[in-house]
């Protein structure tokens, strides 16, 4: 069967960047094509292009203007994008152990309120999920991840936090996002993973790519704070599921 | 060893080189100097490879001391007083401090940042390939972190190597050009011409991550909301609040709110030396003359050793920077509790 493919819109990002854009709207389908381009390029590098940055819809190329024109090097990732998605494209599998609520997830009784349900129960619906990173982006290891069950879909805060903490989980929209470092966001926080998804003197320094999939599982504050000294140390922590 | 000690520092000050490449599919964005022709330009005036890593200086001032031996240093980049041990030297020139001799610059005058570069660069571990400082990453050597006074660093002795200048055309004036895009489909045809007729100005609470731009109000035509999606260096996002933000080397790798334009590579550097308060205007160019730019820039940067000259070639009138200097003294851009990171939510909370 011959999979007819719609083209992306080429759109400059400056004289030395590319963004190769599948769809307006986070869609999956859109999200793997960006992977399968990046995936290409990866395996039969184009002359000129420096670095690859997808993201859910779009796919940043950046390239070096004294290599290759902007003209040439649309037509060939117009040429590349619309190749068929590969069937099976090979990723990991991992299993990030999250303590859900209290201190460590200050919005969960919250989240559990809006939506007219228990905190346990929000829990179940975060942990059944099978998600895929779709990007990693904003600050190192910040994984936003894609496949939240659609009764978690809520909207941002109002009034997003200068600081949450590093390991943080939580929901935001369609989302939901493993953030390595302490930071800003505007997410719901649900709980906290003792996985650095970043971690400098590990190897390796970045744990996710994206593409990999993920899910969670519950463990308890006692746990929490195990794993956590363990990590600090460089263990991974995460588990690498079976293909 | 001979160490290069900071005496005194302001903030938005540290150690910079050409970036850190490669790692923004993980969010690690590449950071490096925020005007790549003064830092090639100072190092190349101490016989570095064009993108090693310098001391890049704030709008404030600064001081630096050598200790256990002489060292060759070299200073390019915005204006600004400077002596050694109180007499006035020449900018875009190396000069060799003594064991015990202080390099003091005073503020910025008509830019913002300077590089001093160190004959034998600057000791340190770096990461990804760069010793560039990205404190939210904890990146950067020998210090993850701005420099502070009481700093030190390690570097080779001074070899003795003759002092040279370098001969730098004076920067192209007139408005920093852009390519427009990714998403101007974004904004109006009204709204774009009232974006690049307009005249702008950089906020003071601007920093490595963006500068904030002043001028009118600019509306968007779906909303400030897209999907995150990859950010470059001249990034031009338009926030909901409609005070655009130029994404600058420290940026986020991806954002969420429409890009209108891009700043084109050759003007960069240039941009990133504009002073807050001081106006200026946008205007576009073709893909075509943005590239043509880019290949010329790249160009100069190449060929900035045939640029060196002896200084015997060179008159100095020490008087007439004497005088230079003590006008200059009393010229403060900005202020210095101003130029820090603000962490707006609106800049920084991620999609």
């Amino acid at each position: 069967m011959v999979q007819t493919l719609s083209a992306p819109r080429i759109l400059p990002s400056g004289d030395s960047a590319i963004t190769v854009e599948f769809s307006r709207d986070i869609d999956d389908g859109a999200n793997k094509r960006v992977l399968a381009l990046d995936r290409t390029l990866a395996n039969e590098p184009v002359p000129g292009v420096t670095e690859t940055v997808p993201t859910y819809r779009s796919l940043l190329v950046h390239y070096d203007p004294l290599l290759v024109d902007f003209d040439t090097l649309r037509e060939k990732l117009l040429a590349l994008a619309n190749l068929p998605v590969p069937p099976t494209i090979k990723t990991r599998r991992w299993r990030i152990p999250v303590v859900y609520g209290g201190e460590h997830g200050i919005d969960l009784e919250d989240v559990a309120k809006t939506l007219k349900t228990t905190s346990d129960d929000i829990v179940e619906r975060h942990v059944r999920g099978d998600y895929r990173v779709a990007m990693i982006g904003f600050t190192p290891g910040w994984s936003y991840l894609s496949g939240l069950d659609n009764s978690l879909h809520m909207p941002r805060r109002q009034n997003p936090r200068l600081l949450t903490p590093a390991g943080t989980i939580s929901i935001g929209g369609v989302q939901t996002g493993v953030q390595c470092l302490a930071g800003p966001s505007g997410w719901h926080l649900l709980g906290r993973t003792a996985v650095r998804t970043y971690q400098l003197h590990r190897d390796p320094i970045f744990l996710l790519e994206p593409g990999d999939h993920v899910t969670f599982s519950p463990v308890d504050a006692k746990t929490f704070a195990e794993q956590d000294r363990a990590a600090e140390g460089g263990e991974i922590v995460a588990e690498l599921m079976a293909a | 060893m001979s160490k290069l000690i900071v005496s005194e520092i302001g903030p938005a000050s540290s150690v910079q080189d050409g970036g850190r490449h490669g790692a923004q599919r993980y969010g690690l964005t590449p950071s490096g100097a925020m005007d790549q022709l003064a830092l090639a330009a100072a190092n190349v005036l101490v016989g570095n490879t064009p993108f090693a890593a310098a001391i890049e200086i704030g709008p404030f001032g600064a001081a630096f001391t050598a200790r256990e031996g002489a060292v060759r240093v070299a200073v390019a980049g915005a204006s600004r007083n400077t002596d050694i041990s109180g007499s006035a030297v020449a900018l875009d020139a190396s000069m060799t401090l003594a064991d015990g001799q202080t390099l003091t610059l005073g503020f910025a005058r008509g830019g913002s940042f300077s590089y001093l570069a160190i004959e034998g660069g600057i000791t340190g571990e770096p990461m990804f390939g760069s010793l560039a400082v990205n404190a939210r990453a904890g990146l950067g050597s020998p210090y993850p972190r701005p420099l502070q006074a009481g700093d030190q660093l390690q570097t080779p002795p001074a070899s003795g190597a003759p002092e040279r200048r370098i001969d730098l055309a004076a920067p192209p004036e007139g408005p920093i050009r852009l390519v427009m895009g990714p998403q101007d489909d974004e904004f109006s045809e009204e709204e774009k011409k009232l974006f690049l007729d307009s005249e702008w100005k950089i906020s003071a609470t601007s920093d490595r991550m963006g500068y904030r731009l002043e001028g009118p109000i600019i509306k968007h035509l779906h909303g400030h909301n897209i999907v995150s999606d990859g950010t470059v260096n001249g990034s031009i996002q338009v926030p909901g609040n409609g005070a655009p933000i130029v994404l600058m080397p420290d940026r986020g790798t991806s954002g969420g709110y429409p890009k209108i334009a891009t700043v084109i590579t050759a003007d960069l550097g240039r941009f990133a030396q504009i002073p807050a308060g001081k106006s200026f205007r946008f205007k576009t160019v073709s893909m075509a003359e943005a590239q043509a730019e880019a290949r010329n820039f790249a160009q100069l940067l190449r060929t900035l050793p045939d640029r060196l000259r002896s200084m015997d070639q060179f008159d100095l009138n020490i008087e007439a920077l004497s005088d230079a200097n003590v006008a200059g003294a009393a010229v403060s851009a900005v202020d210095a509790r101003t130029w820090q990171i603000p962490s707006p939510a609106d800049a920084l909370a991620p999609d």
